[in-house]
């Protein structure tokens, strides 16, 4: 689905890394190593279309994401290290317009149930800002229970501040997803059980 | 109407609404200005009367450029706008949202308290309804300008100040047709000319911000 050729990444003027190859293919869940500053996360924001890449290409079902971006970015769904949350929003309400903004016509009970199943039934309705770190990132996550079309999911550290519990079932939501033919491509510095093959990849090979 | 486009207008509407205090923070602003030149020049009637319309444009000028920086930065730190970037919609819909939303929350309101301080330089009835006019077609054209320059200083250091130095040489045009359809209409030459001439860069504005401010986003968040 997703094709990377001889991509290489340039941050300031320092090459992050170069020659990097990847196939992305239907099913696939990809974890993404790296030590800190490595360039996981240039990856990632290059994969979604977000920077445009130095060197290389970058291929959406064998036509290049930036000539057809907008199919492209239909099919993508991209979670950054940020949990993309206004603090004078409630939960509801960043939700309801994060996927509107995406251009998803999730209704009010889709989001609703979303939240519930994350574990925010309690703070649907509480500004995002009295909110702990966990549980601001799963009202980020929430979006994936609405985001089951979109067939391509990069995840920028969606572990990080989660508790045991949530890690298990965000697994578990990953894995229902690659069996239902979507891929998913991911950053982690943690360990979590999933129930479908995990491909790893360590981008410190291809440091320059 | 388009998805994307009445999301965006309607969450930033409604969190202009939440964070009122700093709307009215520029509209104090605006006020404190324009009623500092009294002190400065002197009480003389006739003479406030000259001065006020161009007073209260460079007043509401820099009051829109106080609240500039704000269109974009609390999107671009908590991650919103990446989200938004990779959007299936066209950026330009949403930029074009957002900035309508910035004109509605803080450009509206000056044009609104504007005959206030118009009152207090003792301009004519007619000068009145005429400065709010010039404001009304005038500060969308500051907010449109206003967005390219917020966009492209976004996350620098010294932001705020930079996006002065881009921004105010361009919209010099504006402040003396919108100033100067006062005169105008006072000395009896007429509005049509100014306010034709100040409609025709609103339309050009509208046509071509929304793109070189998506545009622009897409450089600073690359």
């Amino acid at each position: 689905m997703l094709e990377v050729k001889d991509l290489a990444c340039l941050r300031g003027d320092r090459l992050l890394f170069r020659r990097f190859d990847l196939a992305l293919g239907k099913g696939e869940v990809l974890r993404v190593l790296g030590a800190n500053g490595v360039g996981k996360t240039s990856l990632l924001r290059l994969l979604c279309g977000l920077a445009t890449p130095e060197v290389g290409e970058i291929r959406w079902q064998g036509e290049a994401i930036q000539r057809e971006r907008e199919a492209f970015h239909a099919a993508l769904l991209y979670l950054g290290h940020a949990p993309a949350l206004n603090d004078l929003l409630s939960p509801l309400e960043n939700l309801r317009f994060a996927c509107a903004a995406a251009g998803d016509t999730s209704s009010e009970t889709d989001c609703r149930a979303a939240l519930t199943r994350i574990g925010l039934a309690r703070q649907l309705d509480l500004p995002a800002k009295v909110l702990s770190q966990g549980q601001r990132r799963r009202v980020s996550l929430a979006r994936l229970f609405l985001a089951a079309h979109r067939p391509l999911w990069i995840l920028d550290e969606p572990f990080t501040a989660l508790d045991v519990a949530a890690v298990a079932e965000l697994a578990e939501v990953i894995s229902q997803h690659s069996r239902a033919g979507g891929a998913v491509a991911f950053t982690s510095h943690q360990d979590a059980g999933f129930s479908v093959p995990l491909r790893t990849l360590d981008i410190s090979g291809y440091a320059a | 109407m388009n998805n994307a486009f009445i999301a965006v207008l309607r969450r930033d509407l409604l969190l202009a609404w939440r964070s009122r205090a700093d709307l009215l923070v520029a509209l104090s602003f605006f006020v404190i200005v324009a009623s500092l030149f009294p002190f400065g020049v002197g009480a003389d009637p006739d003479q406030l009367r000259a001065i006020g319309p161009g007073v209260v444009w460079v007043a509401a000028l820099l009051a829109t450029l106080l609240a500039l920086p704000r269109m974009f930065s609390q999107d671009f730190e908590s991650g919103v706008l990446e989200q938004l970037l990779l959007s299936q919609e066209p950026p330009v819909l949403w930029v074009s949202a957002k900035i309508a939303a910035h004109w509605l929350s803080t450009g509206l309101p000056l044009v609104v308290v504007s005959p206030l301080l118009a009152l207090m330089y003792g301009l004519p009835p007619g000068a009145i309804e005429v400065l709010a006019l010039a404001l009304l077609i005038g500060t969308p054209i500051l907010s449109l300008i206003g967005a390219i320059g917020a966009a492209l200083t976004l996350g620098l250091r010294g932001a705020g100040s930079l996006l002065a130095l881009l921004v105010l040489p361009l919209m010099v045009p504006v402040l003396i047709f919108g100033a100067g359809s006062v005169d105008a209409w006072a000395s009896g030459i007429g509005l049509r000319a100014h306010l034709f001439l100040m409609g025709g860069g609103l339309f050009a504005a509208l046509a071509l911000a929304p793109f070189a401010s998506a545009a622009a986003l897409r450089i600073t968040m690359d």
